[in-house]
């Protein structure tokens, strides 16, 4: 049972050795958590564990440390299945990150399913890595593609859904936008795919690390995610779909693990999750993914969101204060995740990020993997703050006063 | 080298780019951009005599990519084609005078990058 503990940014911070250091002689200011979040030490140690003290292959090993391997790989998978509400540990696939579990539908799910002629409906804010396996996909099997497009505030458009899902096979969207922050309607507008009886795939890459996410209550068939986005390493993510999917659905890598019985000229498959997971599978960072989820579980997802959403309202009030900034992006925090998006009169974005960059503050600048929604916005680059857990109102002011000193720069 | 990226002769260029704007009887026009920065850069160039008799150049990013054009129109006016076909990166970079971090470097030569194409048609071997 994980003890309950209130979220306090300035105790949470503790737990994460890397703030703790100086940058360009400064304290570190980390205000990137959407392109990778940073990782509390329990997570460090769960994995520096593992390689210290029972280091083996799992599934296979007969001896002891290989079941303890075994054991705490599972056991991660077990609660990553509790923390998105999955119906089953059978329903969560381990993949490298979110991008290879969008893949991993393309190719099984998608070749076998989408006909030649059929529609593949997505938004105008996808991230590249729920764009680009679809227009491959396309491309190889004849198919369409169709978008939904965003207002002028980065909201859908979706007046007209019932007429864009016609013909649709799959309907592929994000859960929150990366760039615009953006949380869209998933339930709503998976009920309305399925419908027209479309199959719906949420890029959950943003989502899981901020808010309370329950695949069976959102009425999704596939739901991807990464695990170094929500204080977990880089190299693990998670594909959740419905288990009968998933049974019907043809491997994805071929290799050890994923195999029943194999002959010289064909095989059998294992059974779920390890049909889709060839190879060696990356244990350490599965282990580490468990206790990721544990930390987070600790402080609950609401509070999490709760905590971002008061930043965000904090740092949408200061920010249009500054002149000459362009927001992008809902103003209402209720569908405004924590990353906003912004661009400067008369700064381009690198400039403005390396300019704070030497106040120690870390922000993106550019086109977020998203270069359709920048044409849309109809900008080369935005700069863009993101918040987690560990983030504090004085380091929007300190955002603030960094833009406010490259201002006087460029002035 | 200096270690302020934003020393007072780069900002100068960028707010008041040396060279700037079309040649309607350009021999060669040539536009270079980063996708990734969204840096764009079209230098106009017209040929006198195997020389560079007159360059302008269009734009639009960052202040590194703007200001580095800018710089190297005043160091290749005048220059035999020859030369300018080879036109060493690291004397744009010595004129820039700053440290570039290689996240920055694709800005501080998208210009001599794009002169390079414009004479040769592609990107030579770095020197």
């Amino acid at each position: 049972m994980i003890q309950t503990r209130p979220l306090n940014a300035q105790t949470a911070r503790t737990d994460f050795p890397i703030l703790g250091r100086r940058v360009n002689g400064k304290p570190l200011v980390y205000l990137d958590s959407a392109a990778t979040s940073q990782k509390p030490a329990v997570v460090i140690d769960t994995m520096d564990d593992y390689y210290r003290r029972y280091n083996a292959n799992p599934h296979r090993g007969v001896y002891a440390i290989s079941e303890e391997a075994t054991a705490a790989y599972e056991s991660a998978r077990q609660r990553v299945a509790t923390f998105i509400n999955a119906g089953s540990p059978k329903e969560v696939i381990f993949t490298r990150n979110t991008t290879e579990a969008i893949n991993l539908v393309r190719y099984s799910w998608g070749r076998a399913n989408i006909r030649s002629g059929a529609r593949i409906l997505l938004t105008e804010m996808e991230h590249h890595s729920n764009l680009v396996p679809w227009q491959l996909l396309a491309q190889e099997v004849n198919a369409t593609l169709s978008f939904l497009c965003i207002d002028d505030d980065g909201l859908l458009q979706l007046d007209q859904l019932d007429r864009q899902l016609e013909a649709v096979q799959l309907l592929a969207i994000t859960h929150q936008s990366n760039t615009l922050g953006t949380i869209n309607p998933i339930k709503a507008v998976a009920e309305a795919a399925h419908r027209a009886g479309a199959l719906v795939l949420v890029d959950g890459a943003q989502a899981v690390p901020h808010m309370p996410v329950d695949v069976q209550d959102l009425g999704v068939d596939f739901y991807a995610f990464s695990g170094h986005k929500m204080c977990g390493p880089t190299g693990i993510g998670v594909l959740w779909a419905r288990r009968s999917l998933l049974e019907s659905m043809p491997p994805f890598l071929g290799g050890g693990d994923m195999i029943k019985r194999v002959r010289l000229n064909d095989a059998t498959w294992n059974d779920l999750p390890w049909k889709f997971e060839a190879g060696t599978p990356s244990v350490a960072e599965g282990i580490g993914l468990g206790a990721a989820v544990d930390y987070l579980t600790q402080f609950g997802m609401d509070r999490v969101r709760s905590h971002e959403r008061t930043l965000v309202d904090y740092a949408l009030e200061k920010l249009q204060e500054v002149s000459g900034i362009t927001l992008y992006g809902p103003r209402d925090s209720e569908i405004h995740g924590g990353a906003i998006s912004f661009t400067l009169a008369n700064i381009h974005p690198h400039d403005l990020a390396t300019l704070v960059d030497r106040e120690g503050i870390a922000v993106r600048a550019g086109h977020h993997c998203t270069q359709p929604l920048m044409d849309r916005l109809g900008v080369a680059a935005t700069t863009r703050a993101s918040f987690y857990i560990y983030n504090r109102a004085e380091e929007v002011d300190q955002l603030v006063s960094g833009i406010e000193k490259a201002q006087k720069v460029f002035a | 080298m200096s270690d302020d990226l934003y020393r007072e002769q780069i900002l100068e260029h960028y707010k008041n780019p040396h060279h700037f704007g079309e040649l309607a009887d350009a021999d060669i026009t040539q536009e270079g951009d980063n996708p990734l920065c969204g840096d764009v850069i079209t230098f106009y160039l017209k040929l006198d005599d195997g020389r560079l008799g007159d360059v302008r150049f269009r734009g639009r990013g960052c202040a590194i990519s703007q200001a580095s054009a800018s710089m190297l129109t005043d160091l290749i006016v005048g220059k035999p084609l020859q030369e300018l076909k080879t036109f060493p990166t690291k004397d744009l970079l010595e004129e820039l005078g700053i440290q570039i971090s290689p996240a920055r470097m694709k800005c501080a030569t998208l210009s001599v990058n794009t002169l390079r194409v414009a004479l040769n048609g592609d990107v030579p071997e770095e020197d």
